[in-house]
């Protein structure tokens, strides 16, 4: 299970990286979503996995998974909903502004070219 | 307490100015000074008790650990040092209130004047040396803002820039030497290094400490050969000059070698190297100061040659010195604050301070004309002027000082630096003010208004106050300081006649006559100054900075060339590199943590993450598919978490799912709908092999960290022990948020909710007149649309539903402290439900029924929240301590109630308000875009047989 979960998480992260080295904004943002996605599952799994034993008081009760890193990553998931909406309105508003949703920029705010570096 | 309120007042009142600036100037200002004036009361109530020759503290524990306390103290010392800082603030804010110009940001100003105000207020009444070192270098950080206040200039960001490298890079030697000297002393709290005087002066590491010290003092009150800076800093607006230059910033320097006298000095090391840096700074400052023609740089140096003064007359090491020193430290204050506050009101009228282009300014400027006399004669130390009080006595210690056995040195030294003295003194008059008036000034000089002028003219009355009665007006304050850094009691006795064999008396006499002399000679004086060449301190400044700043430059722009995908590159590649080093040079044995069986089903939702996350690589170029397969990976997340003993996250996790597709689906709706094909085959390739570096580490790094027992203990085990008799709850998770790490929970919800204002506030900035605006009003949509834009279906669907989904909120909310749920779920779940209804019925017929106003909720969620923990103080408990009990009431089961769930209604509130904050921001652009509003709940009634909502309006 763990190699799966791993292996996930490993998957996410690789789309995720790729996905921000595009130079639109949206698949940039998606990237980010995913990598959010990983680095979250990430954090859960440094409590290490369990199964049937939520972190709730119960009689009889075989034990509790760490709860903990649960607490951390559920602001962690709110806090993340808020910034991939800034980083949304942002996009929003560059494309608007600027009328092209490419994300390198020169210093003069002109879009640098998309060939290989 | 109260000592510590003094510190912390001016920065309190650091951010009124900004928003008091929309009332107007004057209410700005008011303000301000008011805040300025409080801190001053309060400064002047704990007044007696130091006099009596107390010691007021206030003592507040912070990282004890470290040895770093929030410790304050009031001697003397203090009070003269807060009271010229507070006193001058106060005068300072009223002066640049007239001073400065329509165009220049008032508010700014003022906030960058009282946290510096408030720095130098923390470093001369703090009673720990580390706390001293933040507030000095905070003092650094709002100089540099004031001095490049105008920001257009490039002297003044180039003044601002050389003035914090050259004051921060001493603080950062003085840190060194303060922690040399906490070590040896074996605390840091200034009142006990104080007392250790034996120990510091026969440790081996006194004098690298001294010398750290003094760096940081040397280069904050411009000593040689760190003065450059000073004159460089007069780009700054004037009453920044005269805040800056006569009572705070530089004096900085003098109040910690004063502070530190007590310990440090007495010994030859201290002797020679203050004492001479000292004299050399007086007397060659002076000598520049006499060939300025810019009234600002003339009274530059002249500070530089007084802090000289000063310097020296500490560096002596006599009680006798060290009183004098506090002396002049109150009257240069007074007359050098009010000679800039004049250079600047000559300034403004005329609109040049070159001498060259001046004169004659007697007759047309009177007031200003007298305000200057005064000051520069006292300047001058021309009887019976504080200045002359003053110097007489300087005279008197030098004479009577040997520099290398050498005993008249000293007093021949002093007295051609007082020649000087006397001679740009009388310059600044003469040139400025006497001789014919001229027909070619900039703007026609006329005394200004009240305003502008009471200021100085207040600070030249005590100039003569002080002077015809220094025994009354000012020996009390220099007897209470002069204690506190002698550590003796010190009753000083000021006369102006010290008897005709005084050598004082000479010395003066020569001086005066001197000085008068090189005045007559100036002209011809001039042009050999001119003729010699001098080394250029700017120059030679800019020659060691700038090949750094171009290597610095060099590396930052071939690294950050503008491009993101760069950045990102980088960042991935040198984060992998770092780890695989650190893999490298461990030990990598295999986990020994029992690995948990697979069964089917998990491997199922396992397959599915996986074909979604590689169907949104290769089919990211169509937008709205990509959306979909992100809503399937997040769900397959969440239901993971649910499988892994998850429950809240699994909850948290479909909520935010939710609130975060319908968000970008609406922003797509003005992104173009596909990602155009434009990088090269290479450069994909090259992507590719970064992404799977980055997802193979991480994987390998998952797949260790999960096959191994901890290496510490966690304190999970604390949390789960104390979950139920501590916290009241028994959902370990929700105590935890709301309970154990509320602190934490609390701050998140501010961020959460500046990021839902920071959306609105890009919204607004977005609907303004600009070219985003115009691509709005002229939006075409690019997609066919629905003809039934609001279906009767979903209507009434999610009509019904509301009363529920809102039903389901309430339950989750309720019984988030013992079962899954809680306030951030909750939230997510009734914004969900109302999105629904804007979903269903349209953004603006919804919006006119439902009145509560979103960024009310957000402030609601975050004051109740610190309501709730602020309530434990009057328990005497600390922020956020949570309390519960049960209650039982008929015909209910006993029920508990806790404060933890006022604080989780803080955050559902907070949650709700931010979410419905973002959507509806989305919602307004798109009414902006041309979105018609419907005026009935749906388009088509079938019962009526027709279309409905004909007369839309836009």
């Amino acid at each position: 299970m763990e190699a799966l979960v791993a292996s996930a998480i490993g998957m996410m992260t690789a789309a995720g990286v790729y996905l921000m080295l595009r130079q639109r904004t949206f698949p940039v943002i998606v990237g980010l979503t995913l990598l959010t996605y990983a680095v979250n599952v990430f954090i859960f799994t440094s409590g290490r996995l369990a199964t049937n034993m939520p972190a709730i008081y119960g009689e009889g009760a075989p034990g509790y998974a760490d709860p903990l890193p649960q607490a951390l990553v559920l602001t962690a998931i709110v806090i993340s909903f808020g910034m991939t909406a800034v980083i949304v309105m942002m996009a929003l508003g560059a494309f608007l502004e600027s009328g092209h949703d490419k994300v390198d920029m020169n210093d003069d705010d002109t879009p640098v070219d998309g060939g290989p570096r | 307490m109260s000592l510590a309120l003094i510190a912390a007042l001016p920065f309190l009142g650091a951010l009124l100015p900004g928003l008091m600036i929309r009332a107007g100037k004057n209410a700005c200002a008011m303000v301000t000074g008011s805040v300025t004036a409080l801190a001053l009361l309060m400064l002047g109530l704990n007044a007696p008790a130091v006099l009596r020759g107390e010691v007021v503290q206030t003592r507040i524990e912070w990282i004890p650990s470290l040895g770093l306390n929030a410790n304050f103290f009031l001697d003397g010392l203090g009070l003269l040092f807060a009271g010229l800082i507070l006193g001058i603030g106060l005068l300072i804010i009223l002066y640049a209130r007239f001073y400065l110009a329509k165009s220049d940001p008032m508010g700014q100003f003022y906030t960058y004047l009282m946290l510096f105000q408030g720095a130098m207020v923390g470093i001369v009444l703090s009673d720990n040396i580390l706390l001293l070192l933040v507030f000095w270098e905070l003092t650094s950080l709002s100089s540099f803002l004031l001095i490049g206040y105008w920001k257009h200039l490039p002297e003044g960001r180039q003044g601002a820039r050389m003035a914090l490298t050259v004051t921060g890079g001493g603080g950062l030697a003085m840190i060194a030497g303060m922690l040399i000297l906490g070590n040896i002393v074996g605390s840091y709290d200034l009142s006990v290094i104080l007392e250790n005087k034996d120990a510091i002066q026969s440790s081996d590491w006194y004098l690298p400490a001294l010398i750290l010290i003094l760096l940081g003092a040397f280069t904050k009150s411009a000593q040689f050969p760190f003065h450059f800076w000073l004159p460089h800093a007069m780009a700054a607006p004037t009453p920044v000059s005269a805040y800056l230059h006569s009572a705070t910033m530089v004096k900085a320097g003098l109040f910690l070698m004063a502070r530190m006298w007590p310990v440090l000095s007495g010994t030859p090391e201290w002797f020679y190297i203050v004492a001479t840096t000292g004299l050399i700074t007086m007397v060659m400052a002076a000598k520049i100061a006499l060939f300025k023609d810019d009234l600002k740089a003339l009274l530059a140096f002249s500070t530089v040659s007084h802090l000289g003064l000063i310097t020296m007359l500490l560096g002596f090491g006599t009680p006798a010195a060290a009183t004098v020193a506090v002396f002049h430290i109150i009257n240069h204050a007074t007359f050098k604050a009010a000679l800039f506050m004049s250079a600047g009101i000559v300034d403004h009228e005329a609109h040049t301070r070159d001498l060259k282009r001046l004169g004659g300014l007697r007759t047309l400027m009177p007031i200003t004309f007298t305000i200057v006399t005064i000051a520069s004669l006292s300047m001058a130390g021309i009887p019976p002027l504080n200045g002359f009080l003053s110097k007489e006595l300087m005279l008197e210690s030098a004479s009577q000082t040997a520099w290398m056995a050498n005993p008249w040195l000293l007093g021949a030294l002093a007295t051609i630096g007082a020649l000087f003295s006397v001679a740009y003194s009388f310059r600044f008059i003469a040139h400025a003010f006497l001789g014919p008036v001229r027909t070619d000034y900039p703007s026609k000089p006329h005394d200004p208004g009240f305003g502008l002028w009471a200021a100085p003219a207040l600070l030249a009355g005590l100039v003569i106050l002080i002077g015809l009665f220094p025994m009354v007006t000012a020996a009390w304050l220099v007897n209470a300081a002069a204690s506190a850094v002698t550590g003796e009691v010190v009753s000083v006795k000021i006369t102006h006649w010290h008897g005709l064999y005084a050598p004082a008396l000479w010395m003066s006499l020569a001086a005066v006559g001197g000085g008068l002399l090189l005045m007559g000679l100036h002209p011809r004086l001039m042009a050999l100054w001119i003729a010699t060449p001098r080394p250029e301190a700017k120059r030679i400044f800019d020659g060691i900075v700038e090949p750094f700043a171009a290597l610095a430059g060099r590396i930052a722009n071939t690294l950050h060339d503008g491009a993101l995908t760069r950045y990102i590159a980088i960042g991935t590649l040198a984060i992998a590199a770092a780890s695989y080093y650190a893999f490298d040079t461990g030990s990598h044995a295999v986990g020994t943590r029992d690995l948990m069986p697979v069964h089917p089903v998990p491997v199922l939702g396992w397959l599915a993450l996986v074909l979604a996350t590689v169907a949104i690589v290769i089919y990211h170029r169509q937008r709205l598919l990509t959306l979909v397969l992100v809503g399937i990976v997040g769900l397959m997340v969440s239901v993971s978490f649910a499988y892994f003993s998850a429950p809240d996250l699994a909850l948290t996790q479909i909520s935010v799912e939710v609130a975060t597709i319908i968000l970008m689906l609406l922003a797509l709706n003005f992104l173009p709908k596909a990602t155009p094909m434009e990088s090269s085959p290479v450069r994909r390739t090259w992507d590719g092999a970064i992404a799977v570096i980055a997802g193979v580490g991480i994987a390998a790094l998952a797949y260790a960290l999960m096959t191994r027992d901890q290496a510490f203990s966690p304190i999970s085990e604390y949390h789960i022990t104390n979950s139920k008799p501590g916290g009241g709850g028994t959902n370990i998770v929700n105590v935890i948020l709301v309970d154990f790490r509320g602190y934490d929970t609390f701050g998140e919800i501010i961020v959460l909710g500046i990021a839902a204002l920071v959306i609105f506030a890009l919204t607004e900035a977005l609907l303004r007149a600009g070219p985003a605006n115009d691509r709005l009003l002229a939006w075409r949509p690019d997609q066919r649309r629905a003809g039934d834009r609001h279906p009767m279906m979903l209507v009434v669907a999610t009509r019904v539903m509301l009363p529920i989904a809102l039903m389901v909120g309430v339950f989750i909310f309720l019984r988030g402290h013992n079962e899954p749920g809680g306030g951030f779920i909750a939230g997510l779940i009734v914004a969900i439900a109302l999105i629904m209804q804007y979903m269903a019925s349209g953004f603006a017929w919804t919006a006119a029924r439902q009145k509560v106003d979103y960024h009310a909720l957000i402030a609601c969620g975050v004051l109740i929240a610190a309501a709730t923990g602020i309530g434990a103080w009057f328990n005497g408990l600390p922020f956020l301590t949570s309390a519960f009990g049960y209650v039982t009431l008929w015909p209910l089961e006993t029920f508990e109630l806790a404060t933890a769930a006022l604080f989780d209604l803080g955050v559902f509130l907070t949650v709700l308000g931010a979410v419905m904050l973002a959507l509806a921001s989305l919602s307004r652009i798109g009414l902006r875009a041309g979105e018609t509003i419907n005026v009935q709940p749906f388009d088509i009634d079938p019962s009526e047989g027709r279309t409905l909502n004909s007369g839309e309006v836009r």
